[in-house]
């Protein structure tokens, strides 16, 4: 199966491999091709160097994990969100999944670890499956389908915990707690397994007949349709799975604090855009992978560190830089793109 | 855009289907009115119906704006965080007089939807994230403006706030006039024609020789100075500034507003009788859960289901 994306990735690949182009008019197509893949991640290389120069704390262990345990949480969100964005749409509901996701989590882990991992994962994967249905079998724009959500979510999640004024609590010593605060190999459990799902993750979208009609969908949703490719199921799957990675996500970071905390999650779904598109993504779909995201999220925290360890820029910063990196990030994507299809 | 002109013989369902589409709004503020009318205490009195109207006049402002964007197939999601801006940088210049504060908060919600504007006309990214960008950028400028609630102590925004004409707050004065000035601008300007035209198809637009991109920088620009506008009426009913909380979920209101009055975000057309009816509508059910002493919880699942249900029922209208 070959797709119009495909083939580009493929040509990028070879032309930075192989390099027997002829140099001219084709070597700057690859290097908008390159940039366009790796930029988020020299960038990420710069920025590391230049802050373990700049602060001492930067390179220390215990920073480095905090940074790791930080991004785990949103790594997972923008894992799905990944998805969702290859075949060309948009989650903005992620981020009330995630909050829900957690106070259920905290609700259900009186019950018990099954119930405290499943209860956010089923709940948040119906949502999930409500927006898919919405959007592929109606034919709803996403954004509107997954604004809506974002509201009701929020609305459910205020309703389960007394207008927002009641928090539950895990208690600390149970198994649940421990997935969310132990550290095998001094390195906390959600990262682990935020490694894992992206290996699982990468594995599943480029080698996978089910990834492989993610991405005909987002290069050409008629085409794909055409093919014979299940569009509206491959739609369905990739909210669903969205719903499932912000519902987790919720459930790890509920462990992780010990508590359901009701005012988590606002503003998540940019970060998670954000990291997605810095990763080198394209909102048009079709074309995209997971270890630029997992970069995307890499950057965006770095920069959030720095920021705070400048100390004397207030929080507020971190917005308007994250903003205009956002901004910056694609306009340059745009860019890029549109010199490949020029040349 | 193209008004398709029904047959005498077009199936009933059909026809009910596009009646519902074209005058659901209104029907549905009827029905909240009666409903209300008859089950809720105290509604029906002049005080009341002022409070909503002064609580509408702001969202209604902002959807204004939003409905030209939409019109032109964008969005701008924007325009909380614009409003935030404006506060901001109200209170920071009140000291040289409203005047010159509001002038200044109208031009840095202008330059936003500069910003906007320029990123989706000239650069060609999608609205929805170009104005994504400055939504988390204009939140982080406004608070990096003014950290935190101020109050704002000043004799004439008092007045704006809470004056009134033979009985009619300022600020409803304000919505209404903005509202029929856009309605104008829409329906009688070369303006209006070629948003539309784009909206229809940009494509065509282009082809046909409209100023295609200045259009769409003008239509960001009018979102951010309606939404600017809304911010320093916002604050005038508020006397305070808080950048942090004053116009969150905005953009949400705002497209709720405007696609419940029945603008299919597919662009090409634009209801301004509808957009109010729309905003007026949401502030009705909001007031008829609380009245009923509902949750705010059940207040934002009724209105993502009310949102879900008007984008349904505007899908066949997409299609055509």
């Amino acid at each position: 199966m070959t797709t119009g994306t495909e083939e580009t990735v493929v040509r990028a690949e070879t032309a930075a491999v192989s390099g027997d182009d002829p140099p001219g008019a084709r070597r700057s197509e690859r290097l908008s091709a390159v940039a366009q893949q790796h930029g988020a991640l020299v960038t990420l290389a710069v920025v590391v160097v230049a802050a373990s120069l700049g602060f001492d704390t930067f390179l220390t262990g215990d920073n480095l994990e905090n940074m790791a345990l930080s991004s785990a949480f949103l790594a997972v969100v923008a894992l799905g969100m990944t998805f969702v964005i290859v075949t060309g749409g948009i989650d903005l509901s992620v981020g009330s999944l995630f909050a829900l996701g957690g106070v259920l989590a905290a609700w259900g882990s009186q019950y018990g670890t099954v119930v405290a991992l499943l209860l956010p994962l089923v709940v948040c994967g119906l949502v999930g499956l409500v927006n898919g249905l919405l959007i592929a079998r109606s034919g709803l724009a996403p954004f509107i389908v997954t604004l809506a959500s974002m509201l009701g979510a929020r609305g459910v999640l205020l309703a389960l915990t007394d207008e927002g004024s009641r928090t539950y609590l895990v208690d600390k010593g149970s198994f649940f707690a421990d997935l969310g605060q132990g550290a095998p190999l001094g390195i906390g459990v959600p990262v682990w397994i935020t490694v894992a799902l992206f290996v699982l993750g990468a594995v599943v979208l480029r080698r996978t007949r089910f990834g492989q009609y993610v991405y005909a969908v987002g290069g050409n949703e008629d085409a794909a349709a055409l093919m014979g490719a299940p569009v509206a199921r491959t739609k369905v799957g990739v909210y669903t799975l969205s719903g499932v990675c912000a519902g987790l996500a919720g459930a790890l970071n509920a462990a992780w604090l010990v508590s359901g905390v009701t005012i988590l999650g606002s503003g998540m779904e940019l970060e998670a855009i954000s990291a997605v598109v810095i990763g080198g993504s394209l909102l048009t779909g079709g074309f995209g992978y997971l270890s630029g995201t997992l970069v995307g999220v890499a950057l965006l925290k770095v920069i959030q560190n720095v920021i705070n360890q400048i100390g004397s820029l207030d929080s507020a910063y971190q917005q308007v830089v994250s903003g205009a990196f956002l901004a910056v990030v694609v306009i340059a994507q745009t860019w890029l793109g549109r010199r490949q299809r020029v040349l | 855009m193209a008004e398709l002109s029904f047959t005498q013989g077009t199936l009933d369902r059909a026809r009910l289907l596009r009646l519902s589409q074209e005058y659901g709004v209104y029907a549905g503020v009827v029905v909240l009115l009666l409903f209300n009318f008859v089950f809720t205490a105290n509604f029906a009195s002049a005080e009341n119906f002022r409070t909503q109207a002064v609580q509408v006049a702001p969202v209604l402002i902002v959807a204004l704006g939003m409905a030209l964007a939409i019109g032109t197939e964008g969005v701008d999601l924007s325009v909380g965080s614009v409003m935030a801006l404006s506060t901001s940088l109200l209170s920071l210049y009140l000291g040289y007089g409203p005047w010159v504060a509001t002038l200044i908060a109208l031009v840095g919600g202008a330059l936003i939807g500069v910003a906007n504007g320029a990123l989706v006309a000239f650069v060609g990214v999608q609205p929805i994230v170009a104005t994504l960008a400055l939504m988390v950028a204009a939140r982080g400028l406004a608070l990096v403006l003014l950290p935190q609630l101020k109050d704002v102590r000043d004799p004439g925004m008092a007045a704006l706030g809470s004056g009134d004409v033979l009985g009619v707050p300022y600020l409803v004065l304000i919505a209404a006039a903005l509202a029929l000035l856009v309605a104008f601008a829409v329906r009688r300007t070369t303006f209006g024609r070629q948003l539309l035209a784009i909206g229809d198809s940009r494509p065509a637009a282009r082809l046909a020789g409209l100023p295609v991109r200045r259009v769409l920088v003008v239509v960001y620009v009018c979102s951010g100075v309606l939404a600017a506008v809304a911010g320093v009426l916002a604050t005038a009913r508020l006397t305070a500034s808080d950048p942090t909380s004053l116009g969150t979920l905005m953009e949400l209101s705002a497209i709720t507003a405007v696609v419940v009055g029945g603008t299919p975000l597919s662009g090409g057309r634009v209801r301004i009788g509808g957009t109010v009816a729309g905003a007026v509508l949401i502030q009705l059910l909001t007031t008829t859960l609380v009245k009923h002493d509902l949750p705010p919880s059940w207040t934002q699942i009724a209105q993502a289901v009310v949102i879900v249900g008007a984008v349904y029922a505007a899908r066949e209208r997409g299609k055509r």
